[in-house]
């Protein structure tokens, strides 16, 4: 298994292992800026490598109101 | 990316700070950012007591831990509006209640609008006598919080705007040159009458995604889904704007925000005297006693005697 799987509300999304948090989120659709990444839920950042069976949990940032 | 104080792995980089921190020295930053904004603009004292209006979110309840951990007087206030689009005002609640018995049953209170009022907010604004709801909402919650700083003698209510919320509010008002609401918009807004607490927000030099990045350090649960009747809110769409101004220029939304505030304090936007007049012209209410610019009810009263009105 050479992938991670990304995961925001009810998405979810594989990603190879090797890239950053940062383009795994950008390769979700999904504005860097916008959230947050959890793994093992500890916040990591972004330019993090992800691993091959990382499971990372991304959450919102932005509220309106 | 490595933290800038300990080499350790850093959990998050602040591009407009050039600053990358790991857990441990992001938790001690943050207060201390929130404490020199306390002091700047001399928002409370250690003497004086503080209401936290909580929501359940992320920023709230990261004031409400970073004012407890600081030493402030707090006791925080969480009105249940009633919203049950996905359980959304219980499951708001039950964060609350989860936060206040983690720090060893900080004093809250709930204040229902259902059970106080008769009617929920959603149900409030169905009635199609008052506002809309999101209009409804903010008049209801700021007429409940006022009420309760009066009543219980508290110098402060402290909300959890950060500099993002802040930001978005600036550029909204800006691009329709809302004059009025410019020369309001501060880190405090002081107390113009005896039966109003001043309001302040010591978020406001914070970016939403610090707050949001202290909130999961410090293991604080909130409510991570979105207000139902806020998904498509323009703040959102403002919010988003910004951020797309940030990627390209890094620090744009900090300079746009704490330069706007240098530029009031330099008389950029002075109040007009008719301004000025206005609002000392504050009445107290006939029917609840809360200050108000009209002449017999304040509009919280008046949008529950319009409903009171056309019932049947």
């Amino acid at each position: 298994m050479d992938t991670a799987k990304i995961q925001y509300r009810d998405q979810e999304w594989e990603v190879k292992s090797g890239m950053t948090v940062r383009d795994a989120i950008q390769k979700g659709g999904l504005d860097p800026s916008a959230v947050l990444a959890l793994k093992n839920k500890k916040l990591i950042n972004d330019q993090t490598i992800l691993e091959a069976g990382d499971e990372i949990r991304l959450v919102n940032v932005i509220s309106g109101g | 990316m490595k933290c800038d104080i300990c080499g350790g792995v850093a959990v998050i980089g602040m591009p407009q700070h050039r600053l990358n921190l790991c857990a441990e020295h992001f938790v001690e930053w943050v207060p201390r950012m929130v404490e020199r904004v306390i002091r700047r603009y001399a928002m409370f004292t250690r003497d004086e007591r503080v209401l936290v209006a909580v929501s359940g979110g992320k920023d709230s309840l990261a004031l409400w831990e970073i004012l407890i951990d600081l030493g402030y007087q707090t006791e925080g206030v969480y009105i249940h509006l009633g919203i049950d689009h996905d359980a959304y005002s219980d499951v708001s609640q039950e964060h609350v209640r989860r936060f206040a018995e983690g720090h060893a049953d900080v004093p809250y209170r709930v204040v229902d609008v259902r059970q106080e009022y008769g009617l929920s907010v959603p149900e409030l604004s169905k009635t199609g006598r008052g506002k809309r709801l999101c209009s409804a909402c903010g008049l209801v919650k700021r007429h409940i919080m006022n009420r309760i700083a009066y009543e219980g003698g508290y110098a402060a209510i402290a909300t959890g705007h950060n500099l993002d919320d802040e930001a978005a509010v600036l550029l909204q008002n800006t691009l329709h040159w809302q004059s009025g609401y410019l020369r309001r918009q501060a880190p405090v807004l002081p107390s113009t009458h005896p039966r109003l607490a001043r309001k302040v927000k010591p978020l406001c030099n914070l970016y939403e995604r610090e707050t949001a990045a202290y909130a999961l350090v410090k293991g604080i649960s909130f409510v991570e889904l979105e207000c139902p009747h806020a998904t498509r809110a323009t703040t959102i769409f403002y919010k988003e704007l910004l951020n797309k101004l940030e990627g390209r220029s890094r620090g744009a939304k900090m300079q746009f925000y704490l330069h706007f505030l240098k530029a009031k304090e330099e008389g950029l936007f002075a109040p007009e005297k008719a301004d000025a007049d206005s609002e000392t012209a504050l009445r107290e209410c006939r029917q609840c006693g809360q200050p108000t610019t009209a002449e017999e009810l304040c509009a919280f009263c008046r949008l529950w005697q319009n409903i009171e009105a056309h019932h049947d």
